[in-house]
This record gives structure tokens, sequence and C-alpha cells, in this order.
């Protein structure tokens, strides 16, 4: 298997983006990506592009209606969508077609225009028509569940786990601010995330992700090429990708497998044995504060029901000891199928040192993960300064 | 290119008629529900018993081979209380929605949970905990559908 580095980045300003066409979104991106990478469209060999089941976008197959837009006339393109994790799902596409060796220069793109359509009906309707549908209720009745499975499973008061929550919105809220990018610019408190409205016990509004419309690109290349196009490669060192069992009641909704294991496939392909240690910033997929603690466990940053405490001590905050999500992650800015992309473009721009005002100091080595399926994908990249 | 005009929004509805089969044994645990009985599967590699009942094991990928009633009751593991609004909903919110585990079952079982005041959504959750012990309402007209049961609601036992 070749050696995939990322060789350019492109993200739209996220939002309600009622200015562009959903083919006039996408090309935003795909011209940022390429102007990044200092590559002509000709110089693309493929394309990988993603986004939310069609439903969501009310146009059936949407890479057909973005062919033109992302400049697949006469390339390949293909799509693949698998609900949140689409953006890891699209790069670990892309990565397959560089490795194999079958493309040196392929290009990712993912996108959603949320404001297009109803999403939480949408997402709705992954659900078993005759066994689950009817109750569950889009994205945040789903992971209001997981929430007090949490809560109950490691003895915790709601109040505590509901404070860490809290200080995770703020965390993020703040973080936003720094990225052009971002969706939510607004600053506010822990009393501000505690008396939002209630949108699924326990979660409340400002525990939650906005949606929003936006794309994202992403340029991989083999390793000659490369060293090419650019003096900072970043290296897709490990990845790893899991699913689960199809219905919601038959999965351990806390200590999450397909989690678990995409996460030591990652570490293990990339040598890392010690994530806290081996990791400079992590771009968790967190659409859901309460969810975001059961990811820092399931992924080995601290052990099971830690996270509600390492949270409260600023474990995971710009200065602590695992930076996570320095661009405000989902929680700010949720363009679904392009929302697991831009982790990695996150993640690569943190690599290259090109992060602007969300920079972490001297990051040599990044973690960039999706979440999706029905409840049951998830996808880990390790990037990195070296080989 | 010209004169700058305001971007404008077309309106539109996707409405897409379906006719879905259940298989045999969606049929039998369907029928099972006009009969006011929750059946499920048992795989014979792990021994598990799925419900509702699976024509084959999602670990262990055998058929399963073995019918089983569940009970109508269990215990509540997980719950949300629903409040707010999507296309395609079947209840006005605010509602409940739990995952149960049913007596004799060895996997979760997602429904309504009723039987509780929601007037208050803070009030009505501290009156539920996981770990409490539910059982089903059936309604008095049943067609062989997951909505036969009404919701399950708390029981003392």
């Amino acid at each position: 298997m070749r050696k995939v580095a990322i060789v350019g980045v492109g993200q739209t300003r996220c939002g309600r983006r009622d200015d562009v066409s959903f083919p006039e979104l996408v090309h935003e991106a795909v011209k940022e990506a390429l102007e990044d990478a200092r590559l002509d469209i000709k110089d693309i060999e493929a394309f990988i592009t993603g986004s939310m089941p069609a439903p969501m976008s009310g146009i059936n197959a949407p890479h057909l209606y973005w062919a033109d837009a992302v400049g697949a006339y006469r390339k390949p393109i293909i799509r693949v969508a698998t609900c949140g994790t689409t953006g890891g799902s699209i790069a670990h596409t892309g990565y397959y077609h560089v490795a194999s060796g079958l493309f040196d220069v392929v290009m990712v793109v993912g996108a959603e225009k949320m404001y297009e359509g109803d999403p939480q009906g949408v997402m709705t309707t992954i659900w078993d028509y005759r066994y689950e549908r009817p109750f569950l209720a889009g994205a945040p009745g789903v992971f209001a569940m997981q929430a007090m499975e949490y809560i109950h499973r490691y003895n915790f008061t709601l109040e505590e786990v509901a404070e860490a929550a809290a200080l995770l919105s703020v965390k993020h809220h703040l973080a936003a601010l720094d990225n052009p990018y971002a969706h939510i610019k607004q600053e506010i408190t822990v009393e501000d995330v505690l008396r939002s409205r209630i949108v699924a016990y326990p979660i409340r509004l400002l525990d939650i992700c906005p949606i929003s419309d936006g794309a994202c690109a992403v340029i991989l290349a083999s390793e000659d090429k490369a060293r090419k196009i650019t003096d900072t490669p970043v290296w897709i060192k490990g990845l790893g990708y899991c699913g689960d069992e199809q219905l919601l009641a038959d999965k351990d909704l806390v200590w999450w497998l397909s989690a678990v294991k995409a996460a030591q496939k990652a570490y293990k392909m990339a040598g890392i044995e010690n994530p806290v240690k081996q990791i400079d910033v992590a771009e968790v997929y967190n659409p859901f504060t309460y969810q975001e603690l059961t990811f820092y466990e399931c992924f080995g940053f601290c052990s099971r029901g830690e996270a509600v405490k390492l949270v409260k001590q600023g474990f995971f905050n710009k200065d602590g000891q695992l930076p996570t999500d320095p661009s405000g992650g989902v929680l700010c800015t949720n363009p679904i199928g392009a929302t697991g992309l831009q982790r990695i473009a996150e993640a690569a721009l943190q690599v290259m040192g090109r992060a602007g005002k969300r920079q972490i100091p001297a990051v040599e080595t990044a973690f960039a993960h999706a979440m999706g399926g029905s409840y049951s994908l998830n996808s880990v990249f390790i990037l990195s300064r070296s080989k | 290119m010209g004169e700058e005009i305001e971007p404008r929004i077309i309106e539109g509805a996707l409405s897409l008629p379906y006719r879905w089969a259940t298989g045999p044994v969606g049929a039998k645990f369907l029928e099972g529900l006009k009969n006011k009985k929750i059946l499920g599967t048992r795989c014979p590699k792990c021994r598990r018993v799925l419900v509702p009942a699976r024509k084959f094991c999602p670990r262990c990928f055998v058929d399963t081979d073995e019918w089983v009633e569940v009970g109508d009751k269990g215990i509540l593991r997980t719950f949300t209380i629903i409040n707010f609004s999507f296309v395609g909903q079947v209840r006005k919110p605010p509602y409940i929605v739990g995952i149960i585990e049913l007596d004799g079952a060895d996997v979760g079982f997602t429904h309504f949970i009723g039987g509780v005041d929601l007037t208050d959504i803070e009030k009505a959750a501290r009156e539920l905990r996981p770990g409490m012990r539910v059982q089903a309402v059936w309604r008095e007209e049943r067609k062989g559908d997951i909505l036969d049961i009404e919701y399950f609601k708390p029981v003392r036992e």
C-alpha cells in the first residue's frame, strides 16, 4: 500500500446559504481546495463525493447534480452516503483510491444544504419502518437516550453531567469565534446552556449542533505527487472504520463498539499506544455535548466514566493536556455531509500550522473523527507531519 | 455578468408511496402483537433472544431457529422526552420514548413510555428512572402493528 497525504483543503463559509444553489456551494469548496494546493482542475484524476441520504436535499443522486460543480467532466465520480459519517467515509474511499496505486491525485468533496429540507424528518426515515421509526425522533431523540444511559451507567447525578456538558458547549462556542468558516458565533455562559430550552430531555438547545449549509473539499495525493505539490504534506498515518448492529435497541449506546474499534484500528496503524501523549489535538465529531463525553472514553482519551471529571478540570481545553475541537467542532457548524470532512480538514490545517487563530502550538499528530450511520458508524483518522 | 438580482427560493415537495414486505418472520411477529403477544427468536449460536423477532442474528450471522414469547413487562433501560417537531412525526410533542429490556429478551425494545403527566417536562423526568419496571398498555383494537402497544407505563411490583 502506498503512503497518502493531504495536500490541500477548501471550506466554505457555513450557515444559511440561500445566496447560492447547492452545486454553487459545492463549487466554492472545490475552488478553495484547488487554490490551496495550487493545482488546476485537470490535475484531479477522480472525485469522491458525499452528502446525507438524498431526501435531505430533495434531489436524487446528488453527485450527478454536483458533477459540473466539482469538475468531474470526463472523470470518475463516486457517491458515498453514510449519514453523519459521510465525511469520514468519503475520505476513507479517497485514501483507498490513492493507496491502491490506481490514482495519484483525487479530490474528496462533502456538502449539505440542510436549510432546503426537513433534516429531523429525513433522519427519522433511516430507521426500520416496522419497528423503530415511529419512536425515534431525529438525531436529538436518539442521542438523548444515550445521555440518559451514560448518566445511569456510571451513577452520576444529572446535574453533574449537565454541568460538564454545558462547559463543553461554552468551550466550543468560544472556539468557533476564531473559526472564519463556523456557523454559530455567539459567546455563551454555563447558565445560558442550563437555562436553554429542553429539546429532547436531558438535552437542551445549547447542547446541540445547528443545521448548516456548507461544503468542504480535501485533495489527497500519492507520496511522489505530494512532495511536488507542497512543502507541508499531511500524512494519513492511520485510519479506522467500524460499524455496529442496525436496530438502536440492540446496541450498547455508551461503550460504543464502533467508536472503540475504529479508534483502536487507527491507533494500531499509526503506532499510537498512549493517545493523550501522542496526539496533540483532536477534532472529535461532537454534535451533542453529552455524547462527546462518551467519545472521549471510547477513544481512550480517559478511562470509562472519567470524562465528566476531566472536562471540569479543563483537560480538553485549548491549553489542556489534549485540546479538542479548536474549530468549535460540530456543535457550532454542521452541514452533515461535509461535517466529518471538516474535522479532517481542520486537523490537517493544525498539522500544517495554518489554522490561524485556532492553531494549537507545535502540532505533530492530529486526530479526526466522524460518526453516523444509524447510530452505527465511526471513522477515525490519524494525521501527522511525519510519514 | 450584468445586473445583480436577489437569488430566489423555489418551493417543492416529494411525496413517494411505498409498499413494504415484512417477510415471514416479521409477519409472525406483527400477528403476535394482534394477540397481545411479543415474540422473539433465539439465536442457536449465542442463545440470545432477539426482539422484535429476527430471521438472523446480527452478531453471529446465523439464522434463528426457535420462537420465544417474551414478557410484556420489563425494565426501562433509558428514555428521553421529545420536545420538538418534525415532518412525519407520529405523536404531538411532548412525549416519552424509551428502550425497554423485556422479561426474557436479551436485547432492548424501543417504544413510547406513557402514563406520566407531561405538563412539566422536568417534573415528568423525575418520575422516571432507568432501571424501573414498566408494562405494555395494549390497544383495544389491534391490527398487527408495532403501535398495537399504545405505550409502556411505569408499574410498582
